[in-house]
């Protein structure tokens, strides 16, 4: 694929938003899974919140 | 008789959103895959160079979107702070904190692919002209309420003072939509996408912008859980810290 002259500037631009747009989204996954193993190892100690007792969400 | 509830009180209730927000969010994140995918295909295969940009104008279909998504991810921060300072909506804070980051993200991105932009068709990578300088103010913005935020161990006073500052910020806004009308600016004048670009190219773009808006309201709703599962974790810890002080005073009697 030819881009021209500017191919590098065109490139950059793409490399530089696939790069920050990945890392938002493997943080976000990333944040995901580590509050879910917190939940879950929460539930596996038998912690409950207040609300919880009182059937709330 | 059931009384009619608006859709933000049936989401009020964060478990009723987490059960909503996991059915409906595969569904938009396919979608975004859909749009970006087909989007880049005719950016980079059938789109034609542009008759004075040349091929430098396929920068235009990631900062486009980037821009837009900059101002979009503030409005639903400024909307979510006022439901929070004015409705005390429970979900108002999760979005506004949701937010920020991907906001954050999308100005920089648009701040980085307006650079490379300007290289090779003005010469510079940056001039502090009124649309660059105010985007600029607005990814410092996003920067100032992260950091306000994790600088408050208090949640509920870093949730109102950080809502409080959003609001503020938003004069920015109109500043950005209308800084290339006010002011003698670099950055060219907004573009009528209806009539003044060619439907080869205003095609792309426009599905480039719908497929990256489903993909933030994704990452929003992804983070939104997130955030909604890290408040429980806290909510447990603290109740069994409280329940270890009773048991501690119990026996202290």
């Amino acid at each position: 694929m030819d881009l021209g002259p500017h191919a590098a500037f065109i490139w950059g631009s793409y490399g530089a938003f696939v790069v920050i747009v990945g890392l938002l989204i493997g943080w976000i996954l990333f944040d995901g899974w580590r509050q879910a193993s917190a939940l879950a190892e929460a539930d596996r100690r038998g912690l409950r919140r207040r609300s919880a007792k009182e059937g709330g969400a | 008789m059931k009384p009619m509830q608006t859709l933000t009180q049936r989401l009020a209730n964060p478990t009723r959103f987490m059960e909503i927000s996991r059915t409906i969010l595969p569904w938009v994140a396919g979608g975004a895959v859909l749009f970006i995918g087909y989007a880049m295909y005719l950016v980079f295969f059938v789109s034609p160079p542009d008759y004075q940009q040349g091929e430098t104008v396929k920068i235009m279909y990631i900062h486009v979107p980037s821009a837009w998504l900059a101002m979009m991810g503030y409005s639903i921060v400024a909307v979510s702070s006022f439901g929070l300072l004015v409705f005390r909506h429970p979900l108002a804070d999760v979005s506004a904190k949701a937010a920020a980051p991907i906001g954050a993200a999308f100005t920089l991105c648009a701040l980085i692919t307006g650079s490379l932009w300007g290289k090779p068709m003005w010469g510079t990578y940056w001039v502090w002209d009124a649309r660059l300088t105010s985007v600029l103010i607005l990814f410092f913005l996003y920067l100032g309420l992260i950091a306000l935020r994790s600088s408050l161990e208090d949640e509920a006073l870093a949730g109102k003072l950080t809502a409080v500052l959003a609001l503020v910020g938003v004069a920015i806004l109109p500043v950005i939509k209308f800084s290339v009308d006010w002011w003698n600016t670099l950055h060219q004048p907004s573009t009528g996408f209806t009539s003044t670009v060619d439907p080869s190219m205003r095609t792309p773009l426009l599905l480039s912008a719908v497929g990256f808006t489903l993909l933030f309201i994704a990452l929003h709703l992804k983070g939104m859980q997130n955030e909604i599962l890290r408040r429980r974790v806290k909510a447990m810890r603290l109740a069994q810290v409280e329940h270890g002080d009773q048991l501690f005073s119990v026996r202290a009697e």
